[in-house]
């Protein structure tokens, strides 16, 4: 993983040497055109360590949910997450609202307020309410299937899943219908 | 009838080239020659970083190979590139075979060995290759993988016993031999826990898909008796709890073995303590 070369040949004669067409005798051709005219330095093999320290410092970390494929298993799992906190940033939220200003987030003042929305509205927004709900209340049901050991294999994770989906879509008809 | 001449009037020239080759010693003409076919060009668009220009950033270089003229698994085109086009390209390999786990990476986004994953032949595909994601990056394909390797030697993953038998070998009855089919079989490549998102976010803590599956291993066979050991060290937050059985590790295998599974078995075991 770390060596010690401190100085190669410079990368351009090493593009030379290499060049596809070239490729077949390369051998040859580098025996006859190029004698190593490269000067290399020798180091001590402590000086591995503070080569190794400096690359570690520069290393990039490779890209990860940018390019990984996306499966049902982490979108699935992402999804869960991501109406959980919305569901629990709605209950929080809302609560603490009554809380400060019982008023305006009294039950009545709501019905009220969402009375007077258009259908349309009103559909919309159901289903913002509804879909996460559905979703996350049965990815919950198979989380608990796993914790007891069942359905472990890969295509009982895919099957659960797209079980999951499938019910998801048809209870959120359902409530949206209510 | 017009075959048949055609097959006779070859002969002679195939027998001479025969006794030709036993006298000439060029390397060139030793290899043997690619039947002439229409090129299939396929473009791989490879992840290159190099140490030595740290400053510029990472980036896909492409290239285009003739499939026909190349193995038909990922790793051939990666040698092929490497011999025939460019020698600076930089990724592990050594088995070619599936059994060293040297050449995982991220391919067309999955993280799979590339030797034992085909190329697909649609022309107008690209193929996008990537080292093993979020992990830091020696050169172009080759990840760090020394915390993953530390995280391995943290379990212990040998047999811990201290009353060995008198006589002999550990026995042991063929169901407690079973119960490590599956989890033996592992290779190390990292590409399990390379795909968890857990243990994106977690690494410095959480020891990943392939760690637990071995700790698993040792805690399953009837011949340790360190097992309690074993569980207590996974007893706490993130040692083992940051896995939230994604999936991501049994769904990427390319040992087909089921890591979140053993995960699972482990938590049940706990919970049972
Ligand atoms: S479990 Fe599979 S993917 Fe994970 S390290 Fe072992 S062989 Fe590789
Ligand atoms: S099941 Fe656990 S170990 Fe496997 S990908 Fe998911 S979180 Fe990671
Ligand atoms: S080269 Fe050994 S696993 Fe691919």
């Amino acid at each position: 993983m770390n060596y010690t070369r401190a100085v190669g040949l410079s990368s351009a004669l090493r593009h030379a040497a290499f060049a596809p067409k070239l490729s077949r005798n390369q051998a040859v051709l580098r025996s006859v055109l190029f004698k190593r005219t490269v000067k290399t330095q020798s180091l001590p093999p402590s000086a591995a360590d503070e080569i190794l320290n400096t690359q570690r410092l520069k290393r990039p970390s490779s890209p990860h949910f940018t390019i990984y494929q996306p499966q049902l298993t982490w979108i699935a799992s992402i999804a869960n997450r991501v109406t959980g906190v919305g569901l629990s940033v709605l209950l929080y939220g809302f609560s603490l609202a009554y809380l400060v200003a019982p008023s305006t987030f009294s039950s009545a003042n709501v019905v009220e307020t969402v009375k007077g929305l258009p259908t349309s509205v009103k559909v919309a927004g159901k289903t913002i309410l509804a879909a996460p709900f559905a979703f996350h209340s049965l990815n919950g049901l198979r989380h608990l299937a796993w914790d007891t050991g069942k359905f472990l294999s890969l295509s009982g994770v895919y099957r659960t899943g797209y079980a999951v989906l499938g019910a998801s879509a048809v209870a959120t008809v359902a409530l949206v219908l209510l | 009838m017009q075959s048949l001449a055609a097959r006779s009037a070859l002969t002679p020239l195939k027998l001479r080239s025969a006794a030709l080759r036993g006298f000439t010693s060029s390397a060139a003409k030793r290899q043997a020659v690619a039947a002439k076919s229409t090129p299939l060009n396929k473009e791989f668009k490879i992840y290159r970083w190099n140490p030595d220009e740290p400053a510029k950033k990472p980036e896909l270089q492409s290239y285009t190979i003739n499939l026909n003229e190349c193995g038909p698994m990922i790793l051939d085109a990666l040698i092929k590139i490497k011999n025939e086009v460019d020698p600076t390209l930089t990724f592990r390999r050594s088995c070619r075979e599936g059994i060293c786990g040297s050449c995982a990476m991220n391919i067309n986004g999955q993280n799979t060995l590339a030797c034992l994953c085909r190329i697909d032949r649609t022309e107008s595909k690209d193929t996008k290759i990537y080292p093993l994601p979020h992990m830091y990056v020696v050169k172009d394909l080759v990840p760090d993988l020394t915390l993953f390797y530390k995280q391995y030697k943290s379990i212990e993953p040998y047999l811990q016993n201290d009353n060995p038998p008198a006589h002999g070998e550990f026995l042991q009855s063929p169901e407690e031999r079973r119960k490590l089919d599956g989890l033996y079989e592992c290779i190390l490549c990292a590409c399990c826990s390379t795909s968890c998102p857990s243990y994106w976010w977690n690494q410095d803590e959480y020891l990943g898909p392939a760690t637990l599956m071995q700790a698993y291993r040792w805690i399953a066979d009837s011949r340790d008796s360190y097992g309690a050991h074993r569980k207590e060290k996974l007893q706490n937050e993130m040692s083992l709890y940051r896995c939230h059985t994604i999936f991501n590790c049994a769904r990427t295998c390319p040992k087909g073995l089921n890591p979140a599974a053993a995960i699972a078995k482990i938590k049940l075991e706990l919970a049972a303590d």
